[in-house]
């Protein structure tokens, strides 16, 4: 598969000389056309700097970026909010729906700002409603959907354009466990449909289980890289085990210790979850 | 796309954007009200001047155009007649006086106001055969005097005014309608210049001299050049000043302080509205930031945010001058006559062209504030 994603070296500095801070440092990563990437670490490691920076929210300090073979760094401002109009599709933690939309309508948004709201276009967005199982939520507003389906519209219309990528930042974050599943598992299914490729940016391990590679972040610097399958799904499953003997919300991914390399015993993890 | 954006927001909150609408339609009332006000009320004092068929006005020389200061005897008309360039001129004396009726309806103030019959200052008429009596007991009213006093021509009026101390009438035949034409806030009533000398307001035993009018009402030869005649006449003639119509509108006491005070009030209302439809707007916008910083993550240009907010506050403020116009025309319809409420079609419309800017006007600082906000909101990078 062609690399749709493309880092190199991306560095990210704020502030000054007196005070500056390393917030991306010498990142490089690939991400190849429909593979669907988790983005994982403590706050402040630098992961959604570089979201911003590949969402050409953002420009590096240093380093190269690349999506579907356009360089972001060199782009004038105008030029970046065109191309995420056209390439990137974005889910937001929060405030992801214009409130005065109905579900269809948020969705069709991507293809009107597009100027691609023709009878495909509205029949693509009906559609990616439905089969995330909102068929009879298409005329609600926000304030009538839960947060659940709220995040449904929201990859709906991150998916409808058919992007090169779509980034999700923290896409489960207010949604409760089985919701969390649902929706991450429909993400994955409908990234591995299409030509572009995934990030979704998470603090919850277990959604790892429908990802194609994990990126771990610390400090600003890529800690780890998994894309053996058995590793991945061992690392999701670990997590679950150490959710489910602590609290859901006390979990967080910078207590798996760095060897994820092989599965790990579950009396192994420390800190908040219960040694067995 | 900014037009979608905007009228979906306005529909889908309705409600709220309508009370705005209608904190504009009040303002629109305000600002429509006080412009027919200040039309009015100048109306009711310099109507009897927009109307004279004058090019020029002459009065008594440092008396600061104070028609009520001025005194020119007849006898000065002859001078003023042999200056190059008149075409006519006639005597103008001002002064106060009441109708009153045999049947003891309410009396009526006027002007009373003297002319000489066939000179400027003797109005065009609607009706009548006009006053041909230099010494007649004549008089022409104004249409709408007559109509609200129920006064026909050929009728006798009554006239009420203080000779010396004593309260003195003189009986009066319409023998002309006019257009309506106040002076000082009150009707005037035209009779010929002897006439009026002998029944205007004076002390005992005044009279008998020389009849003194107040101004002198001049028509060119060649209006266009007022200003050589105006100089050639105050070199020929001593003890004289003039001024055209304009400047003696200006010199009417109290008018332009009255005028001045009515635009001031207007003007801070339309202030005081870019004020309250500026603050709106900007609330709005600070409460849409996240919301705002979102459409621009997903790629909406500043044109489409900036558009948008730029529309909507045009759609609130059309819908509110709207509302407030039409109260405003249903309101006066309700107002007691004898309100002094005018509106023009050049107030109006500057009125309302100016309550149409007050929203784009008023807008502005939350407009730019809206294409200010970075996309990197919505994604919590910046607050």
């Amino acid at each position: 598969m062609a690399t749709i994603l493309r880092t190199d070296e991306v560095t990210k500095i704020y502030g000054n000389i007196n005070a500056a801070v390393v917030a991306v440092d010498q990142v490089s990563i690939e991400v190849k056309q429909g593979e669907f990437v988790a983005l994982v670490g403590p706050s402040g490691s630098g992961k959604t700097s570089l979201l911003a920076m590949l969402a050409a929210l953002l420009s590096p300090t240093s380093g190269r970026l690349s999506i579907n073979g356009q360089e972001l760094g060199r782009m004038s401002e105008r030029e970046r909010t065109c191309f995420r109009r056209e390439q990137i599709g974005f889910t937001f933690q929060a405030n992801n729906l214009v409130p005065y939309l109905t579900a269809l309508e948020n969705v069709e948004l991507m293809l009107r700002l597009n100027g691609r709201l023709d009878v495909t276009g509205k029949a693509r967005a009906k559609d990616l409603l439905v089969r995330l199982g909102l068929e009879d939520k298409l005329n609600n507003l926000p304030k009538q959907l839960s947060g659940g389906q709220q995040q449904r519209v929201a990859i709906a219309r991150a998916l409808v354009h058919r992007p090169a990528v779509v980034l999700a930042d923290e896409p489960t974050a207010s949604l409760d466990t089985e919701r969390a599943f649902q929706v991450v598992e429909t993400f994955s299914n409908l990234i591995h449909e299409q030509e572009g490729g995934g990030i979704m940016v998470t603090h919850d391990l277990r959604m790892t289980k429908y990802v194609d590679k994990v990126i771990q972040m610390v400090d600003g610097k890529v800690r780890r890289m998994l894309e053996d399958r058995a590793q991945i799904d061992s690392l999701a499953s670990i997590s679950s085990f150490a959710a489910a003997q602590a609290s859901s919300h006390e979990f967080d991914s910078q207590l798996v210790i760095p060897e994820l390399a092989q599965p790990i015993p579950a009396y192994a993890l420390i800190g908040q979850a219960q040694l067995v | 796309m900014a037009f979608y954006l905007a009228l979906k927001e306005v529909w889908r909150n309705r409600g709220r954007f309508l009370l705005f609408s209608l904190v504009i339609a009040l303002i629109t009332t305000l600002v429509l009200f006080i412009a027919a006000l200040a039309g009015g009320l100048a109306t009711a004092n310099r109507q009897f001047f927009d109307q004279l068929d004058a090019d020029l006005l002459i009065y008594q020389e440092n008396v600061d155009l104070q028609a009520a200061s001025s005194r020119l005897g007849l006898s000065r008309l002859r001078e003023v007649r042999r200056v190059d360039g008149v075409a006519a001129v006639g005597p103008i004396g001002f002064s106060a006086a009441t109708i009153v009726f045999a049947d003891r309806r309410d009396t009526i103030d006027v002007s009373l106001i003297g002319v000489e019959p066939g000179q400027p200052g003797d109005p065009a008429l609607l009706a009548g055969p006009g006053l041909r009596d230099k010494r007649g007991n004549e008089v022409i009213l104004d249409e709408a005097l007559a109509a609200k006093a129920w006064i026909g021509l050929g009728e006798v009026i009554s006239i009420k005014t203080i000779q010396g101390t004593e309260e003195e009438y003189f009986d009066l035949k319409v023998v002309g309608l006019t257009t309506e034409r106040q002076y000082l806030f009150q009707p005037a009533i035209i009779v010929p210049m002897d006439t009026w000398d002998k029944i205007r307001p004076q002390a005992a035993g005044a009279g008998g001299g020389e009849v003194i009018a107040n101004v002198f009402a001049v028509q060119l030869a060649a209006p266009q050049a007022i200003d050589q005649f105006a100089n050639r006449l105050t070199s020929s003639v001593d003890g004289v000043e003039t001024a055209d119509k304009k400047a003696a509108i200006l010199a009417i006491p109290g008018y332009t302080a009255q005028q001045s005070t009515l635009n001031t009030q207007q003007g801070f209302t339309l202030l005081i509205g870019v004020l309250v439809v500026g603050g709106f707007f900007q609330i709005q916008t600070l409460q849409k930031v996240p919301q705002i910083g979102m459409l621009k993550a997903i790629g909406s240009s500043n044109g489409v945010v900036g558009g948008a907010a730029l529309l909507q506050i045009v759609v609130v403020t059309v819908i509110g001058v709207a509302i407030g116009g039409l109260g405003t025309l249903l309101l006066s319809l309700g107002l007691p006559a004898g309100i002094p409420i005018l509106f023009s079609g050049p107030a109006v419309a500057g009125a309302i062209t100016a309550l149409l800017l007050i929203g784009p006007v008023g807008g502005l600082v939350s407009i730019r504030l809206a294409q200010k906000i970075e996309p990197l909101t919505a994604i919590g990078l910046i607050s």
